[in-house]
């Protein structure tokens, strides 16, 4: 276990560091930051230079990425071209509207998910069944951007019943956590009804209700313990897709989180803002799924000889 | 299952109507994707043809202008204008060729490299597959639409990037799935068979394994291009897909969206044409997977 470990780990770091080097040599090759932020005409020789050794600029690239990676496992980024703070307290303060829009959508996709899921597979063949599996089809193909405009348009601008966009009260929270979570309620709403299809077969669930125990109590007790253990492994990984996901909410609601940092970063070369939330967002998918790796190889031990 | 539902409801009324023999039809085949994707590639191919107005041409006396059921509509425009009086209907339609096309080169070239780096991985093994395989892991660990937005910023807006990113996205999982299927068939006595023959490494890819692994790369690549569909348009919605004026569905969503006051149907009827394509493309995918391969359910 622990060797297996330990190989994963490597293997993480490695992942981690490739990524990196993708990032920052693609941002050079975007051209030299001087020549977007300093004015051509206005700057001297002088101060071009100045800012190139300030930044580190003056470098080869090869030494300027080491000079970053040095200083990045030390949580020092460099300080944002476009605002002059220091980078990682811009990564920092965003992240918590992040963390807020995404447990948001996680508790809307369990919500959602877990009691359509169940619904439709002890309903089975049902109206409730087919209403559940065109919802799980609907998860795969709405294009989340137009979801999120469309609830606006409904429930913003026709009904006025919820705000538009940006962070506040909990009213604030609705529509962009349902815009995030859509796919993953589809998600779990297939696994808990595969799932729970499975168990519901089997022979203890024959057998509990062949002693007379009541349906509601077979559905509980004995079915949905033994169903869950898929959705749950599958909902932990969750957290780590709405990372990503987060990116097109939070352009839709103009929320202040980490997804809508970068996009502000990339448009406007800012590397070290970009390369920054790019290596925290990378290290957390990562670890999520390291950790995900570890409890499957922890659960069942063929895992790690593979 | 919900079929049976249909089919008692189908059972009771049915049989006067012919009903249930409909609906048992519609079961065994995918008609409507089918027939979806017909109208889409037609309307790709046909496009100048069969677009009622020039999806360029601004006419700014019809900005916004209603869709022809409305009351306020000038008659002109059978799905609205958008803010700058450009017909949307013959955008959505211009836009069809822009999601084909891209779904196209993308997804064939990500099965090219994906597919040779499967076989050459699971077939040589050893130090060839460690580093296939890493290449994998460091693929998977990026986040993919950041990714993109920075590759866009770097090589600049273009048709040729789009493809080239989106492409990048998919090599990954038919990589993956190849090895898998390589790794077993490697194993099998007509490959060493054809190994003592004299038969070249290159020729017992080609010819032995490459056949064992086709139906896997066929079935991925049907259920890839709703997806790939899917992230063009949200790259396109986030600005960095096909540079304007060219039509693309996500990016008339994005035009439509400062107008969702005054003209709600410039963002909803590209968001329908979405939904719909990526649906079928998703049907027939499943209906293939099940219908060759059963042993793929779990993707």
């Amino acid at each position: 276990m622990l060797r297996f470990a330990g190989r994963r780990f490597i293997f993480m770091i490695f992942s981690v560091i490739g990524a990196t080097v993708i990032v920052f040599s693609l941002s050079r090759l975007a051209g030299d930051p001087r020549n977007l932020y300093l004015g051509v005409g206005t700057t001297t020789k002088e101060q071009y230079d100045a800012w190139g050794k300030k930044f580190g600029l003056d470098k080869p690239v090869i030494v300027q990425y080491f000079i970053w990676l040095s200083k990045a496992i030390r949580l020092d980024f460099g300080e944002s071209l476009l605002t002059g703070y220091p980078a990682f307290t811009r990564i920092r303060t965003h992240i918590p509207a992040t963390l807020q829009l995404a447990t948001g959508a996680w508790i809307f996709a369990l919500m959602v998910g877990v009691p359509l899921g169940i619904f439709s597979a002890v309903k089975r063949g049902t109206i409730w069944d087919l209403a559940g599996r065109t919802f799980a089809l609907l998860g795969q193909a709405l294009p989340p951007f137009w979801l999120g405009i469309m609830l606006i348009l409904l429930f913003s601008v026709n009904l006025g019943w919820l705000p538009t966009s940006q962070r506040g009260g909990l009213d604030h929270y609705i529509l962009p956590s349902i815009t995030l979570g859509w796919i993953a309620a589809a998600g779990i709403l297939r696994l808990v009804r595969s799932s729970m299809l499975e168990v519901l077969d089997s022979e203890y669930v024959k057998f509990a209700r062949a002693k007379g125990v009541s349906n509601w109590t077979v559905i509980t007790k004995h079915a949905l313990k033994n169903a869950a253990i898929p959705p749950l492994t599958f909902s932990a990984l969750l957290l780590a897709a709405f990372l990503t996901g987060t990116v097109i909410t939070e352009t839709v609601f103009a929320w202040p989180g980490l997804g809508r940092l970068v996009v502000i970063a990339i448009n406007n070369n800012d590397f070290p803002v970009m390369t920054g939330a790019v290596l925290v967002i990378t290290v957390m998918y990562v670890s999520v799924v390291f950790l995900l790796d570890m409890t499957y190889a922890f659960i069942d031990p063929r895992i790690r000889y593979r | 299952m919900a079929e049976e539902a249909l089919t008692r409801v189908a059972d009771t009324f049915g049989p006067r109507f012919g009903v249930k023999k409909g609906y048992q039809f519609l079961r065994r085949w995918p008609v409507i994707p089918v027939a979806i994707i017909a109208l889409l590639v037609i309307s790709a191919v046909f496009a100048p043809l069969l677009s009622p107005h020039d999806p360029l041409k601004n006419a700014l006396r019809d900005r916004n202008d209603e869709p022809i059921w409305m009351a306020e509509s000038s008659g002109k425009y059978i799905l609205g204008a958008d803010f700058m009086g450009r017909d949307v209907l013959s955008r959505i339609i211009h836009g069809a060729r822009i999601s084909l096309m891209v779904a196209a080169v993308a997804i064939s070239t990500g099965l090219l490299v994906g597919t040779t780096l499967g076989l050459v991985a699971g077939y040589y093994g050893g130090y060839v597959d460690e580093i296939i395989m890493r290449l994998m892991d460091i693929n998977a660990a990026i986040p993919f639409l950041l990714l993109a937005l920075i590759v866009v910023i770097v090589f600049g807006q273009s048709l040729t990037t789009l493809m080239a990113v989106l492409a990048l996205s998919n090599w990954g999982g038919p990589a993956r799935l190849v090895r898998g299927q390589t790794l077993q068939l490697k194993t099998l006595d007509y490959v060493a068979l054809a190994r003592t023959s004299g038969a070249s490494d290159f020729r017992i890819l080609v010819k032995h394994i490459l056949p064992g692994v086709q139906s896997i790369v066929v079935v991925t690549a049907t259920l890839q291009v709703g997806s790939v569909i899917l992230t063009e348009s949200i790259l396109s919605f986030l600005g960095a897909g096909i540079p304007p004026p060219t039509p693309a569905w996500g990016s008339m969503v994005s035009d439509g969206r400062d107008y969702l006051g005054s003209a709600w149907w410039v963002a909803f009827f590209p968001g329908i044409a979405i939904l719909l394509t990526v649906l079928a493309f998703n049907f027939i995918g499943d209906w293939l997977r099940d219908r060759w391969d059963p042993r793929l359910r779990q993707l």
